[in-house]
């Protein structure tokens, strides 16, 4: 568990540093940990664990979005799991039902089996559509198509720089859109 | 989407560098401190006899006491703004403003009286004080709750009460240069009045707007 987080650690520090993929690997391996927590949380709270995969999909954008108020100096996991107990307690809250999370749940579950993706998730894909034409194309590309930014920007004829610039606004008001829902 | 997919999406994305939180404060401070500035110079400026009063460590103390309020509030709101921070350990920061007080209301209490109390807590200003301070805070309010909302605090309404202070803190300052009632227990009094409704105020909008 220890050597866990201390690898965490050692990924998003490279991930910092621009290696990209330093950064998938992370993503990769902390979503079981959270997809296990959210389910954790759901059924503690008495509801269905099919909005799990949304809840990780929120946590995984203010992740992406807030890495820059981690300290490279300090250990990930604590940092990561206050975001994604903060996102439960949000997705909870907002259904109006009494709710205790403790960050201990996020910590136990570092021990747990990595859970599968079971219901497939609505919320993001729901919102990605009222995004403005631009910066929906350029997220399908690269999410559904695999494309890189390069192969994107040849495809609608748009600079590689214009395609970064899509790809970030898109992830950032697609994060505004689902807070506000 | 599915999860895969929006990880994928995400690593494309990690080549997007944001700006530390401490830096987009300063710059939205910046921004705005001119406003307040300006409302300062139009309606109040500095006293007439700031050369003199210089001299009188009341005087001093006043910003002596702002200021320390207005740091320890960036100190503590720019810790807040990470996911996993506590306020153990800095919450004590805000005893320094305080502790200065309090030391410049016992030595006023020390020095042979020329006023009584009362007169000197009234003041002669202590509705344009109150009234002041937390006008000139409020675009300093809004920058700080712009600048923090780049962050991502756990408890937005801390972090907002925390702008509040630091706002209020760095219009006081302004304020204080005005101000002819230099007696610690009038600043004690309606400076802390004015520094409370605006810490309220950022805790209100802070807990909606600092969510993230």
């Amino acid at each position: 568990m220890r050597e866990r987080e201390d690898e965490w650690t050692g990924l998003m520090r490279s991930a910092m540093s621009g290696d990209s993929a330093a950064y998938h690997r992370l993503l990769k391996a902390i979503t079981p940990v959270l997809r296990a927590a959210a389910r954790r949380g759901l059924v503690r709270a008495g509801q269905g664990v099919d909005q799990a995969e949304d809840i990780v999909q929120d946590i995984l954008l203010a992740v992406h979005l807030k890495r820059h108020t981690w300290d490279a100096n300090a250990p990930f996991a604590p940092w990561l799991f206050a975001i994604a107990r903060n996102k439960l307690i949000d997705t909870l809250r907002r259904r109006g039902r009494r709710i205790f999370v403790n960050i201990d749940d996020f910590s136990e579950t570092l021990a747990d089996q990595p859970a599968e993706e079971t219901a497939s998730p609505g919320e993001v894909a729901a919102q990605l559509k009222t995004l403005p034409a631009r910066q929906r194309d350029v997220l399908q590309s690269i999410a559904v198509e695999s494309a890189s930014i390069k192969d994107t920007a040849r495809k609608f004829s748009m600079s590689e720089g214009a395609v970064r610039v899509a790809l970030h606004r898109g992830l950032t008001s697609l994060t505004a859109k689902l807070r506000e829902q | 989407m599915d999860t895969d997919q929006l990880i994928k999406t995400l690593a494309a994305d990690n080549t997007h560098r944001a700006r530390p939180v401490s830096v987009v404060l300063a710059l939205a401070l910046l921004a705005a401190a001119p406003v307040s500035i300006l409302m300062f110079v139009a309606e109040l400026g500095v006293r007439p006899d700031v050369m003199t009063a210089m001299h009188n460590p009341f005087f001093d103390l006043k910003f002596a006491v702002t200021l320390a309020l207005a740091s320890a509030a960036v100190t503590i709101s720019l810790h807040l703004a990470r996911p996993e921070a506590s306020l153990r350990g800095f919450v004590w920061l805000l005893a320094i403003p305080a502790g200065l007080l309090v030391a410049g209301i016992s030595g006023e209490m020390m020095m042979p009286q020329r006023l009584p109390m009362m007169t000197r807590l009234v003041g002669h200003n202590s509705k344009v004080c109150m009234t002041a301070v937390p006008l000139m805070s409020l675009p300093l309010l809004a920058a700080s709750l712009f600048g923090l909302r780049h962050g991502a605090p756990t408890r937005p309404a801390v972090a907002g009460a925390m702008a509040g202070l630091l706002s209020a803190g760095l219009a006081a300052t302004l304020y204080a240069s005005h101000c002819t009632d230099d007696s610690p227990l009038f600043v004690a009094t309606w400076y802390s009045i004015g520094t409370a409704l605006i810490a309220a105020l950022g805790a209100l909008i802070g807990s909606r707007v600092l969510k993230y």
